[in-house]
């Protein structure tokens, strides 16, 4: 497995009130997302086990893009890999943070 | 050890089993103790839904006795048997229920001890030797979930491979030391000493709460699961 | 209408659940994870592929737990199995019903004897929780299906529900063709798969008790319905049982084909059984399945 690791400042917060979320299943084109509200609020930190050795600047290209579109400061995110598209890697970003963004 | 010297040294006054062409049923008399049932299968036959039921009957009139004597069962199987038929007439049913029986005439006052002499494997291994309260096996016993070959195919991985990474755990390859390390099989007698004293030294411990996975911790064969399961009694009573 | 077989494990206990009410044990965010797959270069999941906690089901407190089938098919591992052992070991100190939501393959090969251990501990908790009049349930309808220790554990529940999607059996029909040749099992003949190991077939011999739609609120109703009826195990029950299953034998023993046992039932149609939706098969089977009643 390789392990990568992603540490992002930002000025944007997460939103709302929950603490955790987790989303996704690790299946073959799939991924599970855990995400947690631990971080201080201007950082985002990601790692990533997947079985997908070589891939480092395509997450490094998903991730900043995700970055970039989502307020994602505070969140500590931890990727389970089973060798998902970087489109379906989005998709559950995505959803993981707009589960984190309800309401407790 | 053969079939017939096991018998010879657990009852060298003889025994009352009728021994069918898969499995054994009956009774005997065990030295300095008195009359124990005896229940079996031999010769590494397949266990179908016919014998298993058949099995499961005399286990269920033993538990309705209230006789409390000891079951001793004696295990030389295959696996289930892997036929249309068997999984048509609900095999489950059929193995979860022998398993129900042995396990509810322990909890009833019986010690339901099994001896592993040959082969077990799979849906027949918990369904009789693992639904015990106490396994033991003798040398050259040979417990597995699955043999590797097949394993190789599922896993898609090549045997010698597999015996690779069996080296380095016992977690998942067929054999004695492999499921004794894991908590599975208390202990393996002396084929040199007479087999009914080691019978009577069993039948001398009294029965405790299913402690395979602390064995299992250990022996250091299966590292979290006792801790797991105990977390999570822990947690459920602590949030009740 | 939402679909079970769809549905991910989380989702399926969110469904099953009253509103807020389900507090998961040893969640993801423990990364209480295999030690095991990275032997194999495999990928781990937080929960290892269950889920377990409390609930309250119609206001009734209760332990759930659910498979995910997604995640090495379900596959029974060290840590996987011995969440389930721990939720019964509770159950049973609490005298708290429990559901569990199969999906599952069985013994999950790379960790096979921890798993093997996990399926005998397991039964051994249920056996002990009912025999204290504790109520196991079983819900089976995931694409992973009800297979090897799978099916043994069920067969040690109270009471059994499963849809048409869902299948129970030991041994995996690509396992019996492997090892017995098509002629005894084409695996790949998906309607002879569901005749044998479907929830159908097992409805109408009696191998469980609530058939029902694919549906979430479909399991939640006969959920409700299963809680509510006797679920102790004892001598007697199990001489009940063994009736049963002698019966069974005696009934259908000699035949091969299970249009030939539904026949045998007294259905009129048998061929029609697969095409039927499920209140017209509810129907259509109520006079003529196999009951398991308490004789289980």
């Amino acid at each position: 497995m390789e392990k990568l690791t992603f540490q992002f400042e930002t000025n944007r917060i997460a939103g709302g009130e929950r603490k955790q979320a987790i989303i996704g299943v690790v299946a073959s084109g799939n991924l599970e997302v855990l995400i947690e509200r631990t971080l201080p609020p201007s950082q985002c930190h990601i790692e990533i086990a997947t079985a997908a050795h070589g891939f480092g600047p395509v997450w490094e290209a998903v991730l900043s893009d995700f970055i970039a579109r989502r307020a994602a400061g505070g969140l500590k995110i931890s990727i389970n890999d089973g060798g998902a598209r970087p489109d379906t890697v989005a998709l559950r970003l995505a959803q993981g943070v707009r589960m984190i963004e309800e309401d407790s | 050890m053969t079939l017939d010297d096991i018998l010879a040294s657990l009852f060298p006054n003889g025994h009352q089993l009728d021994i069918g062409q898969a499995i054994l049923v009956g009774g005997a008399e065990l030295t300095r103790h008195g009359p124990i049932h005896v229940l079996g299968v031999h010769s590494r036959a397949y266990l179908g839904v016919d014998d298993a039921c058949t099995l499961a009957g005399r286990v269920v009139e033993i538990a309705r006795s209230g006789d409390k004597r000891p079951i001793l069962l004696l295990i030389d199987s295959a696996s289930q048997r892997m036929s249309r038929r068997d999984e048509l007439l609900g095999l489950s049913d059929y193995l979860a229920h022998l398993g129900k029986a042995l396990i509810l005439a322990g909890a009833a006052g019986h010690r339901v001890i099994a001896l592993l002499f040959g082969g077990s494997a799979a849906g027949a291994f918990i369904a009789t030797a693992l639904a015990a309260d106490t396994l033991v096996a003798l040398p050259g016993a040979h417990p597995e979930v699955m043999d590797l070959p097949s394993m190789a195919r599922v896993t898609k991985l090549p045997i010698a491979v597999l015996e690779e990474k069996a080296k380095a755990t016992p977690i998942f390859a067929p054999g004695l030391d492999n499921l004794a390390q894991t908590g599975a099989v208390l202990e393996t007698w002396s084929p040199d000493k007479p087999l009914d004293e080691q019978l009577l030294a069993l039948l001398a411990e009294p029965p405790a709460a299913d402690r395979r996975d602390r064995l299992g911790a250990e022996r250091k064969g299966r590292p979290k699961a006792a801790a797991i399961a105990a977390r999570i009694v822990e947690l459920a009573l602590a949030s009740a | 209408m939402s679909s079970w077989y769809e549905a991910s494990a989380r989702q399926r206990i969110e469904a099953l659940s009253d509103p807020a009410s389900f507090e998961e044990f040893i969640g993801p965010q423990d990364r209480e994870i295999s030690p095991h797959l990275s032997l194999f270069d495999l990928p781990v999941q937080f929960d290892d592929g269950i889920v377990v906690g409390r609930a309250k089901l119609a206001g009734k407190p209760l332990m759930i737990a659910a498979q995910e089938g997604r995640f090495m098919g379900g596959a029974v591992g060290e840590v996987h199995g011995a969440k389930l052992t721990g939720l019964l070991r509770a159950a049973r100190k609490l005298g708290w019903p429990v559901l569990i939501l199969f999906d599952t393959g069985g013994v999950r090969l790379q960790e096979a004897n921890a798993g093997e251990m996990a399926i005998a501990e397991i039964m051994r908790e249920i056996v002990l929780a009912r025999s204290e009049g504790v109520a196991v349930i079983g819900l089976i309808g995931g694409r992973s299906g009800c297979f090897g220790g799978g099916g043994l554990i069920a067969g040690c529940c109270s009471a059994l529900i499963i849809s048409e999607q869902g299948r129970l059996s030991v041994t995996g029909p690509e396992v019996i063709e492997t090892n017995r040749g098509a002629e005894e099992f084409d695996s790949k003949d998906r309607a002879l798969v569901w005749r044998v190991t479907g929830g159908k077939h097992r409805y109408l011999i009696g191998a469980v008790d609530h058939f029902v739609e694919d549906s979430n609120d479909a399991f939640r109703q006969a959920a409700i319905s299963a809680l509510s009826r006797p679920a102790r195990l004892d001598a007697d029950v199990l001489a009940a049982e063994q009736k049963r299953l002698e019966t069974r034998l005696s009934r259908f023993g000699a035949l091969t084909e299970a249009r030939d046992i539904w026949s045998a039932l007294g259905l009129s149609r048998p061929e029609a059984i697969p095409s039927l939706a499920a209140q017209a098969f509810l129907a259509e089977s109520a006079a003529t399945r196999e009951t398991a009643d308490d004789a289980r």
